[in-house]
């Protein structure tokens, strides 16, 4: 069986995506790693407490749900193009099993994870990214600990640390690293989301929550696990001023977000740099990649937020129903779903956007549509691009560095080392990595790469990632008898 | 509504649908492995399946990350 | 101005630097890229001489086992990684454990045989290659490796057989060449591409590069698999061609559960093979960083670096075949590279009669990292009017027939 599409990531992007195929009629399916749709912002526990959006994006995840087939817990460690020119997604199941996917075209929605500094005492337990305190909560309601501190850059920190105040942890400050202006300047409100920012900034003097600009968690001590950090007083480029000490039992800290882009670079997609250098897939107006049959949406393609993947999501959808219909590639499997989709057509939980992309006259209003959905899609971008601008990291991070700090967590390389390969003739961060192994672990430089490449003097490259998820070499060995075969929707 | 699940036998909480990471983290346990070259104790970092920080084994399968598998009841988790 | 020029910063040139330093030689590296960037990076390090038919290669193989054992006694240290010593390997015999700094470890390699008639046609090559050797049979297989699968008809153990982290040994000959002979006997010139050769008359007096000329009495082409387009710079045809090979690793296990090199019988006649087509071969290893290594898949497609799942998906299974307790273990990366292959499967060593002042060091298809000390020692000792310790003359480059150029 071949699906018209598969989708790569439950996220925003992913779900509008392949709501907006499926309901076009096409044969979709979506892989997702974890339990439940979401991604990181719309990520819930089994029983979710409202979340602006969240009510929507559950009423398009249950939509979804009818129309498609939709694999939680699978991971995808690699997608092929095959000789006859379809591609493979290649998953693995929760048992550890292979499950090759053959696909038409397929949807890149993976999203995005925090970009970790190094600092001194950076992998004691109780340091956790930004994003993964905030998943956590949301995911499954638990507070990642009791006096918190927030740090790193970027308007991410005003919900994790409102968040963590508004549950009960007593959140000692948000230190922001740029910014010398403070809360009251912050750029969300240049940018026209003064309510959003407000509402933050509200929460966080509700909880007493100290809001400090040009500082930043430069060191953390403990034992066993995190007892206090230091905290930096900062100038323009990050290079210490004056340090005083913080006594907590966690520590969240995120310097923005890295773009998961290595299944559309194994593909051979065309990259650019993103505003902040981060290498993102380059996509046309349709979300198209340079790779025939591959589309992009969200994260992957620039970091700016769930709207924008949203909106990137649905053009995707849409730009690939119109090329299915026109290759008249619908499966006649696919016919059978039709009914479904029918059927459905009163279900009250269908949006006014949904509705907008479908229906019988869909083929004159699709223009229209997606230029509503075009300019939505500048305002987000311009906005994510903003953001990106007004939060950079500066140089003065590689100071808060000892000789001894780790740079790389998995396979445990010290800064020391890093520049021992440099001294050894290591001009670029992949020889850095191929004689100190900073990246060669179990996380293949995702954690550490951003940190490599800085300090190799370079922007960061393309993640060359061709097992991108671990798989079982018995499930590896599985695949010696070719043809990808799925088992029937159920 | 709660079942428990075990770290090298002591029982620990879970609220039903909850990962084993969070689990563990939300019962005070915060480190469950530590590094093969310094014997760094490790727990969650980045809780979103990215830095692999936080493998752990249950029931005797290899390491698996404690972010992404859901705990069941019953579920033993050995430390290493 | 520079004694010689050596073009290709891996670590066939990384050795020959070494030893025409070692020489008394001003010698200046160029690289287009970083130290170890091209094949010697994508290598797994093996310093085998289990793998070679009687004849020359055998002969260089084996002359280089015994340079490589005396420059990780001579140079001691531990890796880089500074992790070594957790495998529970025997010590480099007469050097307590010395790695070089490149965790030169001298594992030995098993090779098994699925069939008694391979086992048969193992112990006769055995025989003939005239290396420390002791023929394995099936029963004993498990005291070598415990996790071997129980299908084998037996093998041969070369306890010669070594490993070395490739890209640190590459950079550690470049080091300890500047460092042990004198300062500024040996200068890194790296993101220099070499664009062409400066020539006086015939002779070759130099090159040109990317960031300026380099001028030298001698110019080493050490290339690797971009070794023919140097050569055609100098306007000599030499017939070196890309084959390509995937490996898989691991993650890292906490208890090793491979000792030595351990790979099937096939392995040997797939790199004597001429076929353009795929081929492979369980070849597994474990490496002190606790991750094993699975290769070998061998085909001649250019330089195309697309993953292909069906390879990684045959060395899965041929690894899962020999060694049954890898099938839960699982791969987090994989890696392609490109061997330098000549048609006769023999590297190209010596200086070029058709350029005076170019001399070649390339086309070790994938045993260059093995081959390199002794290459290097062979042409410094042709550099400084040695006689050379082996006949050169089968790694002439001027001994490929014109249409295959």
């Amino acid at each position: 069986m071949t699906y018209d599409l598969v989708v790569i990531g439950g996220g925003p992007a992913g779900v509008a995506g392949a709501l907006t195929a499926a309901q076009a009629g096409l044969r979709v399916a979506l892989v997702d790693a974890s339990v439940r749709l979401g991604g990181q912002y719309f990520r819930h526990s089994a029983d979710p407490r409202p979340a602006p959006g969240l009510g929507r994006f559950l009423r398009q995840a249950r939509a979804l749900d009818r129309r498609a087939d939709v694999r939680l817990r699978h991971q995808v460690w690699n997608v092929t193009r095959e000789p006859g020119g379809g591609l493979t997604v290649h998953a693995t199941a929760p048992d550890r099993t292979a499950v090759p996917l053959a696909a038409r075209r397929v949807l890149i929605a993976t999203g995005a994870y925090d970009r970790p500094l190094p600092f001194p005492g950076w992998d004691l337990p109780g340091v956790l990214t930004a994003g993964g305190a905030q998943a956590l909560l949301k995911g499954d309601g638990v507070l990642a600990g009791r006096r918190i501190v927030v740090g790193g850059t970027g308007p991410f920190l005003l919900p994790v640390a409102s968040g963590l105040a508004g549950a009960g942890a007593r959140v000692l400050g948000v230190f922001e690293a740029n910014g010398g202006l403070g809360l009251a300047r912050h750029p969300l409100l240049a940018l026209g989301k003064a309510g959003e920012a407000a509402g933050y900034a509200a929460a966080l003097a509700r909880h007493r929550v100290p809001y400090r600009t040009r500082q930043a968690v430069v060191a953390a001590h403990g034992e066993r696990e995190v007892e206090a950090v230091t905290v930096a007083r900062l100038d323009k480029e990050w290079n210490v001023l004056a340090t005083r000490v913080v006594e907590c039992d966690t520590v969240a800290v995120g310097y923005g977000f890295v773009p998961q882009i290595e299944l559309g670079v194994q593909l051979g997609c065309r990259t650019r740099q993103d505003v902040d250098g981060s290498p993102v897939l380059a996509v046309d107006a349709g979300q198209r990649t340079s790779v025939p049959g591959v589309w992009a949406a969200g994260e992957p393609t620039g970091v700016g937020g769930w709207r924008l993947s949203e909106v990137e999501g649905r053009i995707a959808g849409l730009t690939i129903a119109a090329e299915s219909r026109a290759a008249g590639s619908r499966a006649p499997e696919s016919r059978a779903l039709e009914g479904r989709t029918d059927e459905s057509r009163t279900d009250e939980s269908r949006t006014d956007e949904s509705r907008d992309a479908e229906g019988r006259d869909r083929e004159g209003r699709d223009g229209e549509v997606a230029g509503v959905l075009a300019r939505r899609r500048e305002r987000w971008r311009a906005f994510g691009e903003a953001l990106q601008h007004a939060y950079p990291v500066r140089p003065g991070w590689q100071g808060w560095l000892r000789d001894d700090t780790l740079v790389c967590r998995c396979e445990e390389v010290p800064l020391a080392r890093v520049r021992e390969a440099r001294d050894l003739g290591a001009t670029d961060a992949r020889s850095i990595k191929l004689l100190a192994r900073p990246g060669m672990g179990w996380c293949q430089g995702r954690i550490c790469g951003y940190a490599v490449s800085c300090l190799a003097g370079e922007p960061p490259q393309p993640p060359r990632r061709p097992i991108a998820q671990p798989v079982t070499l018995g499930a590896l060995a599985e695949l010696t008898d070719d043809d990808p075969t799925t088992p029937p929707l159920t | 509504m709660t079942f428990h699940i075990t770290i090298d036998g002591r029982p620990v909480p879970v609220t039903p649908g909850q990962s084993i990471g969070a689990a563990l983290h939300a019962a005070g346990v915060r480190s469950w492995r530590s590094t093969r070259f310094g014997g760094r104790p490790r727990g969650l970092f980045c809780g979103i399946g990215v830095c692999f920080d936080c493998l752990v084994s249950v029931n005797g399968r290899t390491p698996e990350r404690a972010c992404l598998a859901e705990a069941a009841p019953g579920d033993e988790v050995t430390t290493a | 101005m520079s004694d010689v020029i050596v073009v290709g910063a891996g670590v066939v040139g990384a050795a020959c630097a070494y030893y025409a330093a070692r020489a008394g030689l001003d010698v200046t590296v160029v690289d287009r890229g970083s130290v170890a960037g091209g094949t010697t990076g994508s290598g797994e390090g093996n310093i085998l001489v289990s793998d070679k038919e009687p004849g020359p290669e055998l002969d260089l193989a084996v002359l280089s086992n015994r340079l490589w054992r005396e420059l990780a006694g001579a140079h001691g240290g531990t890796g880089a990684h500074g992790h070594a010593g957790a495998s529970g390997q025997r010590d480099v015999p007469g050097h307590g454990g010395a790695d070089g700094g490149f965790e030169f470890e001298a594992k030995g390699g098993l090779v098994v045989a699925e069939t008694p008639e391979i086992q048969r046609q193992l112990a006769e090559l055995a025989a003939k290659q005239d290396v420390e050797h002791a023929v394995v049979p099936a029963a004993e297989l498990r005291d070598y490796e415990p996790e071997l699968a129980d299908d084998l008809a037996g093998g041969v153990f070369y306890p010669q057989d070594a490993q070395v982290q490739p890209m640190l040994a590459a950079a550690r000959l470049l080091r300890h060449g500047a460092e042990s002979f004198g300062r500024g006997t040996l200068h890194l010139r790296l993101g220099a591409a070499v664009t062409g050769f400066v020539r006086d008359g015939d002779r070759v007096t130099g090159v040109r590069t990317s960031r300026g000329d380099v001028l030298g009495d001698a110019v080493i082409n050490a290339a690797g698999t971009w070794g023919g387009e140097v050569a055609a710079l100098a306007g000599v045809a030499l017939p070196v061609l890309p084959r390509r090979g995937f490996i898989l690793v691991t993650e890292p296990l906490r208890r090793p559960l491979i000792r030595h090199k351990v790979y099937t019988a096939a392995y040997v006649t797939n790199v004597a093979s001429d076929s353009a087509g795929l081929e492979t071969s369980a070849v597994v290893e474990g490496t002190q960083a606790g991750t094993v290594l699975i290769g070998a898949s061998r085909e001649r497609v250019g330089f195309d670096r697309t993953t292909s799942v069906p390879v990684l998906a045959r060395l899965a299974a041929q690894a899962v075949a020999l060694f049954p307790a890898l099938r839960d273990v699982r791969a987090i990366r994989s890696y392609c590279g490109f061997r330098p292959y000549c048609p006769d499967h023999l590297p190209v060593i010596g200086a070029d009669p058709r350029a005076p002042g170019l001399y070649h060091a390339c086309g070790h298809e994938g045993a260059g990292i093995g081959l390199a000390p002794a290459t290097g020692h062979l042409l410094a000792q042709v550099l400084t009017g040695t006689p050379p310790d082996l006949d050169l003359r089968p790694f002439r480059p001027d001994r490929f027939p014109e249409e295959s150029s």
